[in-house]
């Protein structure tokens, strides 16, 4: 049930993550083909944030690594992009709609710089992208669950990156947004791009991405939604926790223990 | 008023001296202050002012006389050691944040009060106005001491000007920073290391004690009044320098007074002028704003009371007692009467003898706020199956509210039904 790929563009080997040295995901491992909108689907508690925070270097690996366009995360960093959940900022910060499109050019630009008149520009283009070219010097403050969305999407957009990770897009907003981002993730894996999005609503799914990965604390399966996305596949999916690996995680926290033991290399 | 012109004059080198230091001083750490605030840090700045006390102590006992550069070194040291403990009790055990920085303020206070008076008792001559550290006092910033702590803020000013972009990122949205190859770490540590520096030269004219209120009441003022981070920053740096001259004029005028109690009244008043009078987000317009909705509500109340009276009889330019209306619909009878005066006043009734009547005006808007009434009852019964008997209640709250453009689309939506639920006809032009 977990297809590699030839060539792929996101290789994860053998991944655990652990918060407090408790595992959350455990040995993930799969590869993933270039230009798909791909949707990492499963219950609460399953590690569908925690996987793409872990391909982006923002927890800590307890073993594994992960390889994007076959290169360390450092190498390619220009040509990725990722969308954090809407509610982990403040919206209530001192900004402007545009002021927000134009961080997606920080990584660009580097230390010190300030954005030019052609970073300007992509961030317009952005905005016009997902309709929110009129809102362009609105405080954040006064916007909507799906035009904050829009927004974050814009400030992606300015990135001109090839890999996009999207953590829970369609949360919480309307339908015309859910339309609109649709349509627009769309229009960016035709033109080649890869889409990777955190996904909460089943029924979508088929309608939406072409290809799945069902997570829930370690990887059910991963290939294309036609063969994957099966009654049995999301029955192991949202049939319960594994009760014994939560237990066995809780024992690692407990005492400690580091979740693969150090090796000493001996010269 | 005579020390005043004295002082304001600046003919005095000395005034001189004191002002530009009080301002310097006051502005950047306000600057800097500005995003401890905005990664709402504000308890973690009270901690590293409190905790560079020891250290100022420490490098006296060590050194054995006031050099403004030991100072800074000694408290800056200590001031990063307590933020040092905090991250690691917080990450490291079970302990909260909040009982972390509680720990380690009153632990290094402690200890800072204990080598004070040490000091004050070891009957060192050099060891005068080591006190002044604890509630500040601008009048000593002259000499190597000014052209010490002005550089430091110098410094800070060119740091937050050279990393306001990535400073402005972190504090919004560190996820996305990290993702986007900023180190953030380095960023991170910069952005305390100038916290710390900014506490270190405001506690000249400020002290420990007060001094958590330089880097955050600024900042928080100036967010009453912009949504736009730069000027909120500029804004937040006068504030600081307007509160630090009057330390400074405090200083001249009454040379035994702490001048840090003094800095602080005067930046608490602008900040509490701030919360009552900024418009947009202050008390008072919201109170207005509020105020002028319920007289809003009470209007189109009285208008559609006056269009029912109109639709029973079939006349609606009948004139109307104050009773009848009452009759209609239960309000206070004071309330009524301004209502019915503003309502003429506005163009919408006219006034004959006491009696009341619509005009065209008039007419159609209390037609038009029983239509939206009774479309809304509609919408609710159809959409949301809610019974006709429990909608009266919500439509009398949404008929206020609805927009034109709203009111179109449910036109649309429901097909301009007839009758609502009540089988009350629902009025179109």
């Amino acid at each position: 049930m977990i297809s590699q790929v030839e060539n792929p563009i996101v290789e994860i080997h053998d991944l655990t993550v652990s918060y407090d040295k408790k595992p959350v995901l455990w040995d993930v491992d799969l590869s993933l083909p270039k230009g798909h909108l791909i949707g990492i689907i499963g219950p609460n508690g399953a590690g569908k944030s925690t996987l793409i925070k872990a391909v982006m270097g923002l927890i800590p690996n307890s073993s594994g690594y992960i390889k994007l366009f076959d290169q360390d995360l450092d190498k390619v960093r220009g040509r990725i992009s990722y969308v954090p959940q809407r509610e982990t900022v403040d919206w209530d910060f001192p900004a402007s709609v545009i002021d927000v499109v134009l961080m997606g050019r920080y990584g660009k630009l580097g230390l010190f710089k300030r954005p030019r008149k052609a970073d300007r520009e992509v961030a317009m283009d952005s905005l016009r992208k997902v309709d929110m070219e009129a809102f362009k010097d609105r405080q954040i403050s006064q916007l909507s669950g799906g035009q904050q969305q829009r927004v974050f999407l814009a400030r992606a957009l300015a990135q001109q990156a090839d890999l996009y990770f999207m953590d829970e897009p369609f949360a919480g907003v309307d339908a015309a947004t859910e339309k609109t981002i649709i349509k627009l993730l769309r229009e960016m894996t035709e033109r080649g791009n890869t889409v990777i999005v955190v996904h909460h609503d089943l029924q979508s799914v088929p309608q939406y991405f072409d290809w799945v990965i069902m997570l829930n604390m370690r990887l059910v399966a991963s290939g294309s939604t036609e063969s994957t996305f099966t009654s049995e596949v999301l029955q192991e999916t949202y049939g319960g926790k594994l009760t014994l690996l939560s237990e066995v995680g809780n024992l690692l926290k407990q005492g400690r223990f580091p979740s693969r033991e150090q090796t000493e290399v001996k010269n | 008023m005579e020390t005043f012109l004295d002082f304001f004059s600046f003919s005095d080198p000395n005034v001189r001296y004191v002002v530009l230091g009080s301002i310097l001083i006051t502005a950047s750490s306000a600057i800097v202050g500005s995003f401890t605030f905005l990664k709402k840090k504000a308890l973690v700045g009270d901690a590293v002012a409190h905790a560079v006390l020891p250290g100022v102590c420490l490098s006296f006992i060590l050194y054995g006389e006031k050099n403004p550069l030991v100072l800074i070194i000694g408290a800056f040291t200590t001031g990063w050691l307590a933020l040092t403990l905090i991250d690691f009790i917080t990450s490291k055990s079970k302990i909260k944040e909040d009982t972390a920085i509680g720990l380690i303020l009153s632990v290094f206070f402690g200890i800072g009060i204990f080598l004070l008076t040490i000091i004050q008792k070891s009957g060192n001559a050099a060891q005068s106005g080591l006190d002044q550290f604890l509630f500040g006092k601008a009048a000593s910033l002259v000499g190597s001491d000014l052209i010490t702590f002005g550089m430091v803020a110098v410094l800070l000013l060119v740091a937050v000007y050279l990393f306001f972009k990535e400073f402005t990122l972190i504090s919004f949205d560190k996820d996305f920073a990290a993702s986007v190859g900023l180190p953030i770490r380095a960023m991170e540590l910069v952005l305390t290391t100038l916290t710390v520096l900014a506490v270190v030269i405001g506690i000249q004219a400020v002290g420990v004690v007060l001094m958590a209120a330089m880097l955050i009441t600024p900042a928080a003022a100036a967010r009453f009044w912009t949504e736009n981070i730069k000027v909120m920053i500029w804004l937040a740096a006068i504030f600081g320098a307007f509160s630090g001259i009057s330390g400074a004029y405090i200083s001249y005028i009454a040379p035994s007074m702490p001048t840090g109690p003094w800095i602080v009244i005067v930046i608490s008043t602008i900040a509490f002028f701030s919360f009552f009078f900024a418009p947009g987000r202050g008390i008072i317009q919201r109170l207005i704003t509020q105020k002028r909705i319920k007289k809003h509500i009470v209007d189109e109340n009285i208008l559609k009371a006056l269009y029912q009276l109109g639709e029973e009889e079939k006349n609606f330019y009948d004139k109307r007692t104050i009773e009848t209306i009452l009759s209609k619909r239960t309000l206070r009878r004071d309330l009524l009467i301004k209502s019915l005066r503003r309502l003429k006043r506005e163009g919408y009734l006219k006034n004959d003898n006491g009696l009341w009547f619509f005009n065209t005006a008039g007419k159609n808007k209390g037609q038009r706020v029983v239509k939206l009434h009774r479309l809304w009852e509609v919408y609710l019964t159809q959409y949301l199956r809610i019974a006709p008997d429990h909608v009266h209640d919500d439509a009398d709250t949404i008929e206020h509210v609805l927009t034109p453009e709203l009111e179109a689309r449910l036109e649309k939506l429901l097909n301009y039904p007839s009758t609502d639920p009540h089988k009350s006809e629902i009025p179109y032009e």
